[in-house]
This record gives structure tokens, sequence and C-alpha cells, in this order.
């Protein structure tokens, strides 16, 4: 049961880690827009110098 | 005349020498959209960030500040293929998306609490059934204790405020008693930990607040969503005025950056975006959008003026004046608020529910724990008993049950051109059995029509549609896009007043007043036939024809009406316009209760009237006259064209050109409301078999987990139904 000592702390501190990672995205506005983000999970990166400036 | 556009007051300071814009663009609709917009603006030099968000259609952007002018976005923008416009943040968004990001923010904290929760409560459960020693469980509880009670205090926010809100005015609402069930159950709990117990409710009682929060997360997130939609489609308007920089030099600002004071231009042609008074010149203004009035209006020194007014044929110099100062506006503020107050008395279905619901369930909860007390059971035990009943009763479903069905039915509402200014439209809609519409702009569309183009030959059309693009005049304009006119007559020479006159092909061709064109007799003919009608004369040579030129009916009123007959309900008019103009469209649309000529006052009065004959009247208008009107009925609808006031007074407001949202929200709302009380009496059928187990003493903990998270899992999917209404088809 020794093994508890480790794995308790471990469970919630991943959980915990994950709850600071979804606070983070939620902070940096990646809620802002859902489906803006699923077209950009897909979409190419242009490659920005194609594009003739104008 | 081209005048510079001065979009100043819409640039934020970003920090770091870099200017910010935010534009509302309309037709962005897919990724393709999104790149390609996002590509051409970025190919700007000096731009450093283009983005675009599909959800709210808007682009934000950002430059070295100085080094652009907006005005070249907003013409790329139009390059590419969109219209685009730089909106202001109203604060009531701020506050909504502040919200639901708060929202989510807990509910990212009680869902992460829950799951780990579980997983200490789910080795106890079955630990309790086989070898695990007590010291262990204590310890878990002592570690569920340690994640759910600061969970609870953060993620417990939104409910507990409101509850504490409504009981501190000596009411109840659904807050109360999912408050006092979570309070009580983790008090409950922490005790029992203590004392080495076997049961402890942590995991229910965190369970419960995700739920909870996950359906007020959808609700605030459409009513964002909603509301994003409105301050774009009210941005794409465009509204511009040309002010006066100095005595003699004009620039064309937005009109949020005009203060009272301002002199502002106003040709003809043009509609007012101001209130103010007229401090110069003479003109003709058509109110129709202000009073319901289509005749129109003689202005010059002195005359008020009303954002929303059109001018129609001089130019006129307007001092911008405070809302307070025009009569007519005051007078208009004043029934509004009146109203308002009287509207806000209405009871949300879900807090009437709960006050039902809620005495029954703490009166239940005592009984009980007297119950085992006089049955000879421990204080400790009876006690604990009683709260289970609490703990098993929490509204958990209760909570879902309306904000889901909301969510859904809004949801598709929205996809049929309907938006929702207020939370509890919905359930108020449902139980509409009467509805008031105004004539002008409401029942007709809000711009000039040509009605008889059928009558004229096409080459004559089409020539009287050129010479039409060589004058302001709007009479004009609906000439001109009736006959899809592109290119102007280059002869072609404007007569202030008269009309349009060219030499086409050596003949001598006029398009303007009967009496230009000396077409007086045809024209006194056909005036009785249709006395709404302004009429257009053309002469070509000696063919002379007349055009009809009026507000026509929308295109699908007539089988609008008779499809909300069919469905029981009444339907009035009740216009501010003149009697022969409603008569008309009354007949037309086979109406048989009609009003004309009626003041904003008199139409509260017929609302009172017909409420005190215990109907549910929704009234649907969009003039600044039907503002009051609007707030007084049990619900409200604007199209999308009315003005400032009565949109932002309406509880919804429909888009396009038919009248078909009104029917679309009456079908939609109806089937939510349906859903709505079905979803209650799953939750009181639920409450019926768990309650006698909890009165029983036999609920563990695994069994409130399993019914709680079983009844909201029925519940919504009940839910997902409503966007499922029969559409209707003229």
């Amino acid at each position: 049961m020794e093994v508890m000592v480790i794995l308790v702390p471990l469970a919630l501190g991943l959980g915990l880690v994950g709850l600071l990672g979804f606070l983070w995205s939620l902070k940096s506005g990646q809620y802002d827009d859902l489906e803006g983000a699923a077209w950009r999970a897909i979409s190419d990166d242009e490659p920005a110098p194609d594009v003739p400036a104008d | 005349m081209r005048s510079i556009r001065d979009f100043s007051h819409y640039v934020k300071d970003a920090g770091a020498g870099l200017a910010h814009i935010d534009l509302a663009v309309e037709g962005v609709s897919c990724a393709g959209c999104m790149s390609k917009i996002e590509r051409g603006l970025a190919a700007i030099p000096e731009v450093t960030l283009a983005r675009v968000n599909l959800t709210d259609r808007r682009v934000a952007l950002e430059w070295k500040r100085g080094a652009l002018d907006p005005t070249r976005f907003i013409e790329r923008l139009a390059e590419l293929g969109y219209k685009a416009y730089p909106y202001e943040t109203a604060s009531a968004e701020t506050a909504e998306v502040e919200h639901s990001r708060f929202l989510l923010r807990c509910l990212g904290v009680a869902a992460f609490a829950t799951m780990n929760v579980m997983m200490l409560s789910v080795p106890v459960w079955s630990g309790n059934i086989s070898d695990m020693m007590p010291e262990q469980r204590d310890f878990f509880h002592w570690l569920s204790a340690l994640i759910a009670l600061p969970a609870v205090a953060y993620a417990g926010q939104p409910f507990f405020a409101s509850a504490f809100r409504a009981l501190r005015k000596r009411n109840v609402n659904m807050d109360v008693p999912i408050s006092i069930g979570v309070i009580l159950a983790l008090g409950m709990s922490v005790v029992e930990t203590v004392h080495h117990a076997e049961h402890t409710y942590f995991d229910a009682a965190i369970m419960l607040l995700t739920f909870l929060l996950f359906g007020r997360y959808l609700d605030q997130s459409m009513r964002r969503r909603t509301r994003a939609v409105a301050a774009n489609l009210a941005a794409l308007k465009a509204e511009t005025a040309v002010k006066f920089v100095s005595p003699d030099e004009i620039a064309e600002v937005p009109v949020a950056a005009i203060a009272p004071g301002d002199i502002v231009l106003l040709r003809p042609g043009e509609r007012c975006a101001v209130d103010g008074t007229v401090i110069e010149g003479r003109s003709q203004l058509d109110q129709s959008l202000i009073t319901g009035e289509t005749m129109h209006v003689d202005a010059d020194r002195g005359t008020a003026v009303y954002a929303g007014s059109f001018n129609i044929s001089g130019t006129l110099r307007v001092r911008v004046a405070a809302a307070s100062e025009a009569t007519l506006l005051a007078e208009i503020t004043r029934l509004l608020d009146n109203a308002l107050q009287a509207r806000s008395r209405y009871v949300r279905f879900a807090d009437r529910a709960s006050r039902l619901y809620a005495p029954v369930v703490h009166a239940t909860a005592l009984l009980t724990m007297l119950g085992w007390i006089v049955l000879g059971a421990s204080w400790h035990d009876a006690i604990v008993t009683g709260i289970a009943v609490l703990i098993i009763t929490c509204p958990c479903a209760l909570g879902l049950a309306i904000p889901t069905v909301q969510t859904v039915a809004s949801g598709a509402m929205f996809r049929a051109g309907v938006l929702l200014n207020s939370g509890d439209s919905i359930e108020r809609l449902a139980e509409v059995d009467c509805i008031i519409f105004d004539k002008t702009g409401t029942l007709t569309l809000p711009d000039l029509e040509v009605v008889d183009a059928g009558a004229i030959p096409p080459d004559m059309f089409e020539l009287a549609g050129r010479m039409a693009l060589s004058s302001h005049h709007p009479v004009a304009a609906a000439i001109a896009q009736a006959a899809c006119a592109k290119s102007p007559l280059l002869e072609a020479v404007e007569q202030p007043g008269q009309g349009v006159r060219a030499l086409v092909g050596g003949v001598e061709t006029r398009l303007g007043r009967p009496s230009f064109c000396g077409s007086e007799r045809l024209a006194q003919d056909r005036a009785p036939l249709d006395p709404e009608a302004s009429i257009v004369a053309f002469r070509h040579g000696e063919a002379k024809y007349l055009f009809s030129v009026r507000q026509a009916l929308r295109p699908d009123a007539k089988a609008v009406i008779s499809a909300l007959q069919q469905r029981g309900i009444q339907i009035e008019i009740v216009s501010g316009d003149r009697e022969s103009a409603v008569a008309a469209a009354a007949r037309e649309l086979a109406i048989g209760e009609w009003r004309a000529g009626v003041t904003p006052a008199d139409k509260i009065a017929r609302i009172e009237e017909l409420k005190r004959r215990d109907l549910k009247v929704m009234m649907v208008g969009d003039g600044l006259n039907d503002a009051p009107a609007l707030a007084a009925a049990h619900v409200s609808m604007s199209p999308i064209s009315a003005a400032h006031l009565s949109q932002a007074t309406a509880d919804l407001v429909f888009l396009g050109r038919p009248l078909a949202p009104v029917i679309a929200a009456i079908d939609f709302s109806r089937k939510a409301g349906h859903l709505m009380r079905q979803n209650l009496w799953l939750a009181v059928l639920y409450n019926c078999l768990a309650v006698p187990l909890a009165i029983g003493g036999l609920v563990t903990p695994l069994i409130a987990a399993a019914a709680m998270s079983g009844s909201s899992v029925l519940v919504m999917l009940n839910a997902l139904r409503a966007r499922r209404a029969a559409p209707w088809r003229a």
C-alpha cells in the first residue's frame, strides 16, 4: 500500500496540470472562435512570400 | 461627390506602436473565405495582424500606427468581394462575453474536480463490498473533500450569487434549492468523514454542479452568439452622417462619432441617422419609420427630424439634439419606461416551477427526518436520511430541463432568421394567442417598389430605369432597381422637383411628375385606383406610361397571415398610418380587425384591453412609435430594418424580406414550450421513483450518482427534439 503515497499525489497532480492547461487555453483565447479553429487545423500553411505585395 | 470617410473613432491603440480595429464582415462562411481574407489583408504592407473569427464573422486587424488608413482595409475587402464595416462593441456584449468566459472557467473547474472525485469514489464504492480498510476509506474521503470543497466554492458562485439575490428580495428561484442541496450535502459529507462513516456525497454535489454549469454555459453561449450577429448587422448598415467639421468643410463620419450640437448635412435620398432640428433648407421627409405615416411631411427651419427619416427632395442642415430635446422622442421614452417596468413582473417558467418545487422538497426532507426520529432512529441517522432526500431531489434535471431546450430552440430559430434578444422570450412566445401587426415596414417592405412593372413594355421600362439612375429621388431609385438598370444615360439632366429629361436617339424623353411629362389626365384617372401609390410618368416621344410606386406587402404576407389564423391566433393591424392605406392592406390580407391613425399611447391602450381579455399579445412592429407597444406586449418582434429603439426593445428580431420568420418563431417556440413541460414532467417522474428510496434510507452515493446522471442525460436527449419542428412553407 506504500505505492499510494506516490500514486495519489501523482493522480491529483496530473488532474491539476490538466485543469491549469484548460484555464491557460481559455485565457489565451482558444475558445473564442471554435468554428474557425476547426478549419485552421486542416488548412495548409500558406507560404507568405508567394503573395505579391500590392 | 466623394467625401472623406473618417474611421478614427473605431481605431484603438494596441500598444507597441500598433493600431487595432475590428471589422464586421458579411458573407464569411467557410474556411476558403477565411484564408482568402487573411491572405488578402496580410499582403498589405505594414499590417501586422489579420485574423478572421469565423464564429462571430469578424476580422481583427493591427498595423503600424499612422502607416495606413482604415478605409484601405474596407476597400481591400470590397475588392475581395466582402462587405465590411467597423463595429463598436456594445457594453452589453462585452458583459456577455465576460460572463460566458466565467461560466466556462467554472465548468472547467467543476468538470476536473468531478473526474478526480469520481476517481476516488469508485474505489470506495467497490471497496465497501470487498476488503477496503476503514483507514483507506477515510483517506480517500479526506482527499475528496480536499478537491470538492474549493472546487464547489469557486464553481458554485453563479448559483450561490443568484440564490442569494433572490432570497434577499424574498423570492425563490431555481438556484435556491440547488444551493441548499449542494451546501448541505457537502456539510454532511464533511461531518460523516470526521466520524469515519461509510458514505459521503462529495461526488454527487460536484457532479450536480458540473451538469448544471453545462446547461448554463450552453444557454449563455447561444445568447452571446445572437448578440454578436445582431451587432454585426447593426454595424453593416454602415450608418454615417455628413458632418460639418468647419463652416464650409464636410466629412463623412460614423454615427457613433457624432455629438449633440454638431451640424450635419442631409442630402436628398439619404436617411437621417441622428435626431435633431432643421436649421436651414426645405424639403419633404418620409417619416414612415418614425410614425408609420406614409404621406410625406414638409420640413423647413425648426422642424424636428428623427433618426430613420428619409429625405426626399431638398438639402437640409440639421443640428443634432440630445435625445431628450426632441418632443416625440421624450414622449416615446416616457411611455417606454412605464411599459418596461410593467414587463419586468414576468416570472420565468423555471422560477415558477421552483416556487412550487422548493417548498415541497424541503418539507419532504424535514418530514423524513422527523419520521425517522419518531420511528426511533438516532438523530445522526435521521439527519443523514433527510439530507439524502435533498440530494436526490436536487433539481439537476429540473435545472437542465429548460436551458437545454432553450439553447436548441434558439439555435433552430437562428437558422430560420430569428434572433433572440432576451432569454425568456421563447417561453413567452409559446403562449401567444393574439398578434398585433404594425403595417408600414412590418407587413409591407420598408423600401419602395414598382407595383405594375408588367404593364409597361420591357424596352420602355429599361429606358426609364436608365433615366432614373440620374436622379436622387427615392422613387426614381425604386424604378432603377426594378428595371435592373446599370448604365445611366449620360445626357440625362435632372430638373430638381420635376424629373429627369434626355434626348434618346433624337426623341425627347422625360421621367418624373405627371405634369412634367404632360400626363396629368392619365394620372388623374389612375390616382383613385390606388391612393397609396406615388405615380411617376414616363414619356418617350408621344408614348406615355405611368408607374405606380409604393411600399409593397412582404411577398409571403398573405400566406403567413392565413397560416397564423389557422393556428388559432387572432390577428390585428394597429397602425399609425391613414385609414385608407390600412384598410387596403387589411382587405388584401383578409384581416378583419384593424385600426388606423393610432398614437403610441393608444397602441398600448389596445394591448392593455386585449390583456384584460386574458389574451397573450405579441406585437410585431418596426417604427419608433411602436417601441412602447413592443415593450407593453407579452412578447414582441421587429424586422431588422426597424428603428434602433424598437429593435433594442423587441424580444426577437427577424431578418430578410419574407414574413415567414414570424411563423417559424411561433412554431419553434410552441414546440419548445411543449418540450420544456415534458422535461419538467420527466424530472417529476424521476423524483417519484427516487424519493421513496431516499425516504426509506436506501440511497447510497452510487445510486445518487447514477440517478442524477441518468436523468440529466434523458432530459438533454429530449431537448434535442426541439430543433425538429416541421418547417412551414408558403
